[in-house]
């Protein structure tokens, strides 16, 4: 009996314990609060300041792959194209980075392509007005 | 009783086991929107930067100074 008793204790905490982590669970926060990622945010942050003008004059687009692409090289002078590219190439692996880190923080790495997938749809949908974006293949202007 | 509690422990146990696995294993993907939503917030600054309390600026913005 005591045997007995003394396990029903110890399911009820279990099951408590169950029900615990079944609300945090569905609090549903991703961990974004990691050294890696701060950096990250940081380097973009200040890369942002040069990128928002190739957005604007649709030199550079908002892919669909949550990366940044050079849309229209033509709009672009010739003396400065290859700064643009150095820039993009640098966004796109901080940004490689970040979905990586993210899915890495949280203890799954096989989640940085639907990391990848939710920024990609994000970035488009909150890109400014007159900015291009890359929408079931073909560039669009929002 | 003893082969009883000895069942309720390991079903017990297999139980929490599984739920831990299962708990995890899907992509919360409303989690990694807001999350999305809140680095896209500070790399494009479109608040203030105040990453602790992002409803707030807005809010503010939209009130202006009126008391």
């Amino acid at each position: 009996m005591k045997v007995a008793s003394s396990f029903t204790r110890w399911f009820a905490v279990v099951l408590f314990g169950l029900l615990l982590g079944g609300a945090v669970q569905a609090q549903g926060n991703l961990e974004v609060n990691t050294p890696a990622i701060a950096t990250l945010k940081q380097s973009m942050q200040q890369r942002h300041a040069r990128l928002a003008p190739l957005y604007a004059s649709g030199a550079v687009g908002l892919a669909a792959d949550g990366s940044v692409a050079l849309r229209d090289a033509g709009s672009v002078p010739l003396a400065q194209r290859g700064q643009v590219n150095g820039l993009i190439a640098a966004e796109n692996a901080d940004r490689a980075a970040l979905y990586r880190e993210i899915a890495r923080a949280n203890g799954h790495p096989e989640w940085e392509s639907d990391v990848r997938r939710t920024f990609a749809q994000r970035w488009i949908d909150r890109a400014q007005p007159g900015w291009w974006v890359q929408k079931s293949g073909a560039w669009v202007r929002k | 009783m003893n082969a009883a509690s000895r069942f309720l422990l390991v079903s017990a146990l297999a139980v929490s086991v599984t739920a831990c696995v299962t708990i995890n294993i899907y992509f919360p993907a409303a989690a990694a929107e807001k999350a999305a939503d809140r680095i896209i917030d500070e790399v494009w600054q479109l608040r203030d930067a105040a990453p602790d309390a992002p409803a707030a600026p807005a809010a503010a913005d939209a009130q202006g100074e009126t008391k």
